[in-house]
């Protein structure tokens, strides 16, 4: 699923596309922390409580990115990759 | 003696008000402000003379030297710190007399000597600031102060020299003469820092034991120091900026190079002189050798000089040459013993100021009058101008030395000194005032006889102009100075100055005075006989039969072509062409391909910035990977 993300986030070339497979990399991580915890410290919440923050902030995230994204939508009327070069040069 | 400090304050004053607001003011109102503080200068300098000298005797009967201010300003160590402040002892009080004494009489003149100039505010403003410096280098606490003053004086004295700066040979001359002297300057500031090291303090009066423990260093910045004076007082071969400087207003010819500025390097020698006698006798003795040679060698130039301001500084050059020579030749700080001649070279400089100043300001009212600095356009003019007539051949008497005018009896003591040191010396210091006295009566009768006035011989042919007498705010000055130059030989000098600072009573010497006075006079009869006719014949011979020494007396010597052979040709072409190829192709040259190679690397690896995130998170991607395997192998 990690790779998945990455994959897409390589590849895709549309704003919200990068930002869901951005989502469905820390999805994995999220889920590796809580299986991880399960099997090797069990009786612990580390792990859990870990994955909880990396939750919120992923949402706190989410959201930031998603105002960028309706900005940039409302300056360039698209949000294809390609297209965001104007602070170049 | 606290209200000295309004003698630095009001001339500063008035440099603020007529730079800052000159411009906006009629030139009369300009002009009255500045005078009006330089008479505020002049009496409050008067009033200082008067408490001084007759505020009595320590126990020594020395006069004390006062400091009213004296405030740390630069603390470099505890005991090694620049200060700020005001000194009085019976030189600085005389300096303060000569200076503010001819300021003011300049500043009167150039009423109407300036009439009407463009930039006559200006010329208000920078007089107001160069007299301030040179009030503050007199009155200096310290050789730092000094110093600064000393710079002062040398950039203001650059401003006035280049007063007509729409002029190219003002420009020359006024550039020549801030390079010359700063470049003298040079040395002075090095003994200066010399002398602080060694001695470890700026003051006058450092402790003994530090400057024995010194050894052969004071004598070196003694003599560094003396460079410094050499370069303000034209002293050979750094004289080549004075004549020049005649490019400027005569006015200001009279108070920067007859009077005041000139007089700096023999003030300084002066001022230092205890050390010179205590720890550097044969440095002094040097100056005396250089004085001399200055002196003959002027006065030979100002033989041949056309142009009256030109012969008029060589004139200075010459006489400064002897009051350095008075201070040379001084063995021991008694002045019945060998110390003499410090008494007869501050009388000398004193005296001098007021009939140089008289000379140079008679000249401006000549040129004036004629509208042309060069002798061929003069002659007759005695008749036109009477007042002028009058004192400029007052001014002649007393700088041949005649009695009973101020000039004899200052260089009367000055041969006595010379004498005392060794007859030789005597001599030739006897031989060249009776140059001085040739070369000053060929100039008198030049302009004012040597037939009738015969209207101006160059320009449109003869014109019908008939020169005129000056206003009265230009010939006031004349008499004042030439009052002064009557009765100032007179003044019990030695009584107030003195190598010791006891009171030393001048008694003339008959036999060197006979002999210099039949001597000047015999120079004044050779002059009349050449000069005074209608043609000259004799002259004329004597020019014919030298042509050699004719033109190259006419030409200095080739001193100034000596010059810039050795700093075109010797300094520019060996040791700033090989610097400055050094400079362009190995520094220059390390620099710019430090500069090439970040260009070239940042254009190699400019690709890799494209902006594009997903590209970044795949090096990124790649670059872990390879430190996973890394740490994993």
């Amino acid at each position: 699923m990690m790779f998945a993300g990455i994959y897409g986030f390589f590849t895709r070339r549309n704003l919200l596309a990068m930002l869901i497979s951005v989502e469905l990399i820390l999805n994995s991580v999220d889920i590796n922390f809580a299986v991880f915890n399960r099997y090797l410290f069990p009786g612990e919440l580390e792990g859990f409580f870990f994955a909880l923050f990396a939750i919120g902030v992923s949402a706190a995230e989410t959201a930031v990115a998603i105002a960028i994204i309706i900005n940039i939508y409302r300056n360039v009327r698209n949000i294809q990759v390609k297209n965001l070069n104007e602070m170049k040069n | 003696m606290e209200y000295t400090i309004l003698i630095l304050i009001l001339p500063f004053l008035s440099f603020l008000i007529l730079g800052l607001a000159g411009m906006r003011m009629k030139n009369g109102l300009a002009g009255t402000i500045g005078t009006a503080s330089l008479a505020g200068v002049a009496l409050l300098s008067y009033l200082t003379a008067f408490n001084y000298f007759t505020g009595g005797r320590t126990a020594e009967g020395i006069y004390p030297t006062l400091m009213p201010y004296n405030f740390e300003w630069l603390p470099f160590t505890t005991n090694l710190h620049i200060d700020m402040g005001i000194m009085l002892d019976p030189i600085s009080v005389m300096m303060l007399v000569v200076i503010s004494t001819v300021s003011l009489m300049v500043h009167i003149y150039s009423f109407g000597y300036m009439k009407g100039e463009k930039g006559f505010q200006r010329y208000y403003a920078f007089l107001s600031l160069f007299t301030m410096s040179m009030l503050g280098l007199v009155v200096a606490t310290n050789i730092f102060q000094m110093y600064v003053f000393w710079e002062l004086v040398g950039v203001s004295s650059y401003l006035l020299i280049g007063f007509y700066y729409t002029k190219k040979e003002a420009i020359a001359a006024s550039k020549k003469a801030f390079i010359v002297t700063r470049f003298a300057d040079l040395g002075f500031l090095i003994g200066i820092l010399i002398y602080g090291y060694y001695a470890g303090t700026f003051s006058f009066t450092p402790v003994a034991g530090a400057l024995v423990a010194a050894g052969a260093m004071i004598p070196l910045a003694l003599g560094l120091m003396f460079i410094g004076g050499a370069g303000k007082s034209a002293m050979f071969p750094l004289h080549i900026w004075l004549p020049d400087a005649m490019e400027g207003p005569t006015p200001v010819s009279a108070l920067i190079h007859a009077a005041t500025m000139v007089v700096a390097g023999v003030y300084l020698v002066a001022r230092m002189f205890p050390l010179f006698i205590g720890y550097a006798p044969e440095v002094l003795h040097w100056t005396a050798y250089i004085g001399a040679f200055t002196a003959f060698y002027a006065a030979s130039v100002a033989c041949a000089q056309s142009d009256i301001k030109r012969v008029l500084a060589f004139s200075t050059i010459s006489q400064i040459g002897f009051m350095i020579v008075a201070l040379g030749v001084c063995t021991s700080m008694n002045p019945h013993e060998g110390g003499l001649g410090y008494m007869a070279s501050m009388f000398h400089l004193f005296t001098h100021a007021m009939f140089k100043a008289l000379l140079f300001l008679g000249a401006g009212c000549i040129i004036h009058a004629v509208h042309s600095n060069e002798m061929s356009a003069m002659g007759g003019l005695h008749k036109y101008m009477p007042v002028t007539h009058w004192t400029f051949l007052i001014a002649c008497l007393a700088i041949s030395g005649i009695w009973p005018f101020s000039g004899f009896f200052s260089k009367d003591e000055i041969l006595t000194a010379c004498f005392q040191f060794s007859p030789a010396m005597g001599w030739i210091m006897t031989g060249i005032a009776a140059m001085t006295a040739f070369y000053m009566f060929r100039l008198y009768y030049c302009i004012f006889w040597n037939g009738e006035w015969k209207g101006r011989s160059h320009g449109s042919g003869q014109d019908t102009h008939i020169p005129h007498e000056s206003p009265l705010t230009m010939t006031f000055p004349l008499m004042f100075l030439a009052a002064i130059t009557c009765v100032a030989g007179f003044i019990p000098f030695g009584n107030l100055i003195s190598s010791n600072g006891e009171a030393y009573t001048i008694h003339l010497d008959m036999q060197v005075a006979t002999t210099s006075i039949l001597i000047a006079i015999a120079s004044i009869a050779l002059a009349t006989w050449m000069y005074a006719g209608k043609r000259q014949p004799a002259a004329d011979y004597l020019a014919r039969t030298f042509p050699r020494l004719h033109t190259a007396a006419y030409h200095r010597f080739y001193m100034d072509e000596i010059w810039l052979f050795v700093t075109r040709k010797i300094i520019f072409r060996c040791i700033s062409t090989p610097i400055a190829w050094w400079d362009r192709h190995v520094i220059d040259q390390f620099f710019n391909f430090t500069a090439w190679g970040a260009h070239a690397t940042a254009d190699e690896i400019r690709d890799m910035q494209s902006g594009n995130v997903q590209q970044y998170s795949i090096w990124f991607l790649a670059g872990a990977l390879i430190l996973t395997l890394v740490l994993l192998i």
